[in-house]
């Protein structure tokens, strides 16, 4: 069997932009509107999703035969949530700055509906192997969203990406200005929607 | 002349049926041709209503009645300039000078509006929608003189594809296109979009070197007044008497200066039945409804309620955009409700909100955009409830 074709493959890839979990389910809207006035923190946000993602899918799966069905949510919720305060220790240890703009939104990452959901559709039911790159996945097509998102943001909002000036000073100086409006968080809802109109011309059926 | 017109369509029609050379372009010529010549298309399905007034003559209405405010637009944007820099203020003059700075502002929202709706009509095989031509000529005329060029290529971009091509052109909008254009830039460009800096465009005569004139509209003169002071002599003293504001004799964007023009308008579109009066009157009543509690709270307390209250009722509408607002962009056929009943209420809201957006919040000296924006939001809610109350009336059929 080809590599694109296994399972293990077709884990991580679908959800990238087939069944992107923005796009197609609507989850994790609320962080992606918050943390994506900058390219600098939506990468970071991006990072800290996808190995809480992926690593709350490897755990819950390798213990999915020994967790009593009844008390499921509370294991999974445990053990998200010591991954999401190991990620936000690692972020304020070496990225301060970046963890310091992030605030409350790292903390945020045990309410994000993408890793809840994940681990109860599919890690409960799959290898170990096979869910973690569920998660790996699902959580790059959060982030690709972000990047994106974050991208546009803070190229037509302040100019600058990851910080540096990009727009040259001679757009300036003829007229060109800043749409104020691409710091505001209504913002990010359009281009989200945009984006999914987008991918739905793109996958069609 | 006609059977000339009517030779040169039927010799090029082919090239753009189906088959021919310029088929994607179809929809280009449909809108050529029918502005000419009234289509010969009859409907096919079951009953239907017989009505001579299409979507196109309705809209060449609307332009029609948005001369009066656009031509004086025009006339006020010159004086405005002629005043601020010092230049000749004979007629002629004047009309050329406003004319330069109005219809660069006019082409631009046109030609980019109009590229984006060719674009969808040929991906999406419908027609051309003579909405557009309303949209593009009233969204210029809500913008300040200063606008640069390119903003407004973005603000109708948005407004035509997110305001409305997203939903599936014209007829099943839910906000009004041009406003949605407007708030776009409100938001984007906030210093381009108000101020005291960007009423008046100034044009540099080698003398005196003038970057920007300061020149505070009457609604940003408000806010200024301390408590207990009267609204109505600050305006006075400012220059601003209700005639001068009636007539529209000032700086502020371009079409709304003037209530005196707007109400011909008005009137053209209610003779016709274009418009509908209930949301104009509706609108009107809530504007006093609000206000005048305000004002005889005002007068009694002595002054110590919000300071836009001790302005006369009736200066609320005249003064800033409200009467462009609730003529042009309110009875808008799409956003508006269409029910009787409620196009009352919805029209009584916009006035409402309108009058309490310009009282209560210091950060937006105006409100009507605001105000039918949001009402646009709660149209069919409206409709639902009106029609709800309606059926329950109804005597079952036993």
């Amino acid at each position: 069997m080809k590599m694109t074709q296994s399972p293990t493959f077709k884990a991580f890839s679908e959800p990238l932009v087939k069944n992107n979990p923005v796009f197609i389910q609507s989850l994790g809207i609320c962080s992606a509107l918050a943390v994506t006035v900058q390219l600098k923190t939506a990468i970071v946000m991006a990072l800290a999703m996808t190995s809480v993602t992926a690593f709350s899918n490897l755990t819950i799966s390798a213990m999915r035969n020994v967790i009593p069905r009844n008390v499921r949510m509370i294991v999974e919720l445990s053990v998200i949530a010591s991954l999401v305060i190991l990620a936000d220790e690692i972020l304020r240890a070496y990225f301060y700055d970046i963890s310091k703009q992030l605030s409350v939104f790292v903390g945020l990452i045990i309410t994000n509906c993408i890793v809840m959901g994940r681990a109860e559709t599919y890690a409960l039911g799959n290898p170990p192997i096979r869910s973690f790159m569920d998660g790996l996945g699902n959580g790059a097509g959060y982030g690709l969203v972000l990047v994106t998102v974050a991208f546009i943001r803070e190229l037509f909002g302040a100019g600058k990406l990851l910080g540096f000036p990009v727009v040259p000073q001679f757009f300036y100086d003829h007229g060109y200005m800043n749409m104020g409006f691409m710091q505001l968080a209504p913002a990010a809802f359009i281009i989200i929607g945009l984006l999914v109109w987008l991918q739905k011309s793109i996958v069609k059926g | 002349m006609v059977r000339m017109l009517k030779k040169l369509f039927n010799t090029t029609r082919p090239h753009f049926e189906s088959g021919g050379k310029l088929e994607k372009l179809h929809p280009l010529f449909d809108a050529i041709e029918t502005v000419a010549f009234a289509p010969a298309l009859t409907t096919k399905a079951d009953t239907h209503v017989r009505d001579s007034l299409d979507l196109k003559r309705f809209m060449t209405f609307v332009i029609l009645s948005l001369m009066p405010p656009f031509f004086y637009g025009i006339y006020n944007t010159g004086c405005q300039t002629g005043l601020a820099s010092g230049l000749d203020m004979g007629f002629v003059p004047v009309m050329l000078r406003g004319a330069w700075v109005v219809m660069p502002m006019l082409m631009v929202s046109y030609s980019v509006g109009l590229f984006w709706e060719i674009l969808f009509a040929s991906v999406r095989r419908h027609k051309i929608s003579e909405g557009f031509l309303v949209t593009g000529l009233l969204f210029p005329m809500t913008l300040p003189p200063t606008t640069p060029l390119w903003q407004i290529a973005v603000g109708i971009s948005f407004g035509v594809v997110i305001g409305k091509e997203i939903f599936g052109g014209t007829g099943r909008n839910i906000l009004n296109p041009a406003l949605t254009a407007r708030a776009f830039l409100f938001f984007a460009y906030p210093a381009n979009m108000s101020g005291d800096r960007v009423w008046t465009v100034v044009r540099n005569t080698g003398s005196q070197a003038v970057d920007a004139v300061t020149a505070a509209t009457p609604l940003a003169l408000a806010p200024l007044a301390a408590s207990g002071e009267a609204m109505s002599k600050i305006l006075t003293d400012a220059g601003y008497t209700f005639q001068r504001l009636f007539i529209g004799y000032l700086p502020g964007s371009i079409g709304e200066t003037s209530a005196l023009m707007i109400l011909m308008g008005a009137a053209f579109l209610l003779i016709t039945g274009v418009a509908n009066y209930r949301i104009m009157i509706g609108g009107v009543l809530g504007v006093l409804a609000v206000a005048y509690p305000g004002y005889l709270i005002n007068l009694s307390s002595g002054g110590e309620a919000a300071s836009m209250f001790s302005v006369h009722p009736t200066w609320h509408l005249v003064m800033g955009s409200f009467a462009f607002g609730i003529v042009y962009m309110a009875t808008d056929p799409v956003s508006a409700p269409g029910m009787n009943l409620s196009r009352w209420i919805y029209g009584f809201a916009i006035g409402a909100l309108t009058v309490m957006i310009r009282v209560f919040n210091p950060a937006y000296p105006e409100g009507v955009m605001l105000s039918i924006l949001f009402m646009n939001l709660f149209a069919p809610l409206i409709d639902h409830f009106v029609i709800k109350v309606r059926l329950g009336k109804r005597i079952p059929n036993v």
